[in-house]
């Protein structure tokens, strides 16, 4: 099966328990990663990247629930798989890079032991060769003096580093999905477009697809095939990454790239977006962008979001059709879209889903090509 | 790091005890000084007047002045003679070296008892919160803070010697049918092994088994508990679910990474704990008739024996420095942070 997506996030909820209550950390996310592509997944933070990445790797908190939806690695389910299942996968066949480098690394296990671990499990390394092993996956990643390296403790490591021996981990076994959550915070500029080649050509040579979460929307403009776009626990817009950037759909994506004008701002310094991310523990309005939207219609409050692709109506450019094809039945009111064709609510299943590169959104009232521009 | 800075850093810590010595001994001179009580009075009997008290006094020298008395003190240690014992009249030192073995062997079979029950516990209740083991744990550590120990060792005695009648009399540390082994280590488990005498190894054992047991559940709490903790804590690092998400075996991941680290503060209770049961161990050797340092103390201290008391509180202070000591070395073995600046 060819084109089964490497990733597939169908429809998901995430919910935690907490002892402050249940927080509503994904609702209805859904996205796909196929073989050889880039996917970034952007927004704010607390928007749900994380939380995302630890489900598709089947490692959230025991606090977290999975409510609803469907996660599966090629085919096979995560999500309720068994622990042992996920343990032959993980590390082999996808693995994952975490945000915080300096944490991430058992702080007193050398690295080389650390990397050594993950080949003598997966990689058929043995008690004898895993140190070379280990240096090779090393030198892989373009760590000069590898064997040094190998040797030092991660408090012996500059943060920039620690990221490079958790990339090469990461890489060690060849995986077939990388997972990168924010990889080349904290690394300097050449670093950081090292890092990103390297994925990138592991993605072109081996067939490799990544998830790369960042804050930065240079960087995801640059090295992305396609962009998720989450605010709040939602994936509120997809798509190729240059309709994407060239004609948002969703206010938020809009107002994300108002709020990055030049090449050295990233997502953490935005003091554009007004409102804050609402409390997910609290009850949610269907929109979870209500309260900061300024094209917020009265049907925003009512009804449940709509999924709409654009172009889905053959030949007109910058009008919306729904994604799945039969509305539902108690549908109130329909949009009239620019051009004055009809926008029909869709369903929020996952029983059709669209072409990975079409660009969706959902929102009452996204913005039209021509207010976009 | 390399071998050799390890074994520096050891030196360094072994060096770094000898101020500790010195003023464990300063500390000891003082305190027996400011004991309430005159020896000499004590010495001289109840029928002695002034004259023969101030004679007393004289000959044991504590007519000088603190200073020269300090000196001639630390000459005498320096030469192993602690002085003798008031009450026996026997040199102090030979009282304590027959002694403090009884003791240490009740104290660490005590700590070995309470580490293989505590650390399981709570690594266990730490990998299944709220599950029956997690509130097992829960219930020890509530109950080892709040029952004192000479009430555990009666109720231990009542049931297991009284009622059941399956341990020996709580006497000392031998049924007087049997010889003690011959003097090894002083301590009558080993000795009795090394001699290939395993009758009296079981007979020592039966006679270890109520008072090890007093004092490890008094020493059960804080060990199970910082266990527990320390695993919790552990176990949602950040490193850990980097070792899950590169799908590490799940027992590699909860002994090689979780584990290990959280061993770290665990060692740091066991020294804490090891004090705590020595200081304990008098209750329990008045308790069980167990004739170890902790109950010739309290004898020495109400008969003013000034020098049993200075050599007991010397001896423990010097346990106390040397536990330490080993919890730094072996705190310098596992974590390689530990001796480095900043
Ligand atoms: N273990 C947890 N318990 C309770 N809530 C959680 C937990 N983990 C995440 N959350 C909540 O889920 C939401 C999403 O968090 P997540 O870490 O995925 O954000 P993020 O998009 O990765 O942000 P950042 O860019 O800061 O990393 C947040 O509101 C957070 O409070
Ligand atoms: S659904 Fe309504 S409130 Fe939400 S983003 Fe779209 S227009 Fe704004
Ligand atoms: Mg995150």
């Amino acid at each position: 099966m060819s084109n089964v997506p490497l990733l597939e996030v169908d429809d998901v909820s995430i919910e935690f328990r907490t002892r402050s209550g249940v927080v509503k950390a994904l609702e209805d996310v859904s996205f796909t990663v196929a073989k050889g592509e880039i996917v970034g997944l952007v927004g704010e933070s607390g928007s749900g990247k994380s939380v995302s990445a630890y489900a598709a790797m089947g490692i959230l908190d025991a606090a977290g629930v999975v409510t609803k939806g469907r996660i599966a690695y090629q085919g096979m389910a995560i999500n309720g798989a068994k622990e042992r299942d996920l343990q032959a996968l993980r590390g082999r066949e996808m693995s994952m890079i975490f945000q915080s480098p300096r944490t991430a690394l058992n702080p007193i296990r050398t690295v080389g032991r650390q990397i050594g671990d993950v080949l003598r499990r997966h990689g058929g390394a043995t008690r004898q060769n895993w140190r070379e092993r280990a240096i090779a996956a090393l030198a892989q990643v373009r760590i000069p003096d590898p064997a040094r390296r190998a040797e030092a403790y991660p408090f012996e490591l500059s943060g920039g580093m620690c990221q490079r021996i958790c990339i090469a981990m990461a890489l060690a076994c060849e995986p077939k999905l990388l997972i990168a959550d924010e990889p080349t915070t904290g690394l300097d500029v050449t670093t950081q477009a090292a890092i990103m080649d390297l994925i990138a050509n592991l993605c072109r040579a081996r067939g490799m697809g990544a998830l790369l979460i960042t804050h930065d929307l240079h960087l995801a403009a640059e090295s992305c095939d396609r962009i998720v776009v989450m605010h709040a626990g939602h994936v509120v817009e997809t798509g190729p990454v240059q309709a994407l950037f060239a004609r948002p759909l969703h206010p938020y994506t809009a107002s994300l790239l108002a709020a990055t004008p030049s090449p050295d701002r990233s997502l953490d310094d935005i003091g554009a977006i007004p409102g804050n991310l609402p409390d997910l523990r609290a009850p949610l309005p269907p929109c979870r962008y209500r309260t900061r939207c300024q094209r917020a219609l009265e049907v925003c409050d009512r009804e449940p979001l709509p999924a709409l692709v654009e172009g889905k109506k053959e030949g007109t450019q910058g009008a919306f059709g729904p994604l799945h094809p039969q509305p539902t039945a108690n549908a109130a009111g329909q949009l009239r879209s620019g051009d004055g064709s009809a926008v029909a609510p869709g369903g929020t299943g996952g029983q059709n889903p669209p072409h990975p590169n079409h660009h969706t959104v959902r929102c009452w009232n996204p913005l039209r090509t021509e207010e976009a521009a | 790091m390399a071998e050799r800075s390890r074994l520096e850093l050891i030196g360094r810590r072994l060096l770094s005890a000898v101020p500790s010595v010195f003023g464990v001994v300063l500390v000891t001179f003082v305190l027996t000084r400011a004991l309430p009580g005159d020896p000499a009075v004590y010495f001289a009997g109840m029928m002695a007047d002034e004259a023969s008290i101030a004679e007393v006094r004289q000959r044991l020298g504590l007519d000088r002045s603190w200073v020269e008395q300090f000196f001639a003190y630390v000459w005498n240690l320096l030469q192993g003679d602690l002085g003798r014992s008031l009450m026996t009249g026997r040199p102090v030192l030979t009282e304590l070296a027959e002694r403090l073995p009884a003791s240490l062997e009740l104290t660490f079979v005590a700590l070995l008892f309470a580490i293989g029950v505590a650390v399981p516990l709570g690594v266990l209740a730490a990998t299944r919160p709220d599950s029956w083991v997690d509130h097992l744990c829960r219930v020890v550590v509530t109950a080892g803070v709040s029952l004192p120990t000479f009430f555990t060792g009666l109720f231990l005695v009542y049931i297991f010697y009284f009622l059941l009648g399956w341990s020996p009399s709580p006497l000392g540390r031998l049924d007087f049918l049997y010889f003690p082994p011959p003097h090894v280590t002083g301590f009558y488990t080993i000795d009795s092994l090394l001699a290939g005498d395993f009758e009296t190894f079981r007979a020592a054992l039966n006679q270890l088994a109520l008072p090890a047991l007093t004092l490890g559940l008094f020493s059960l709490a804080p060990i199970a508990r910082m266990t527990r903790a320390s695993m919790l804590q552990t176990l949602s690092a950040d490193f850990v679910r980097t070792a899950r998400a590169m799908g590490l075996a799940g027992s590699t991941v909860l002994w090689t990474y979780a584990f290990r680290n959280a061993l770290l503060p665990v060692i740091t209770t066991l020294g804490m704990v090891f004090s705590f049961m020595l200081g304990a161990n008098v209750l329990v050797e008045r308790v069980f008739s167990w004739p170890g340092v902790g109950s010739f103390a309290v004898d020495a201290l109400v008969a003013s024996d000034y020098a049993a008391v200075q050599g007991f509180v010397l001896t423990m202070a010097l346990l106390f420095v040397l536990v330490n000591l080993t919890i730094d070395i072996i705190y310098t073995l596992i974590d390689p942070r530990v001796g480095v600046e900043g």
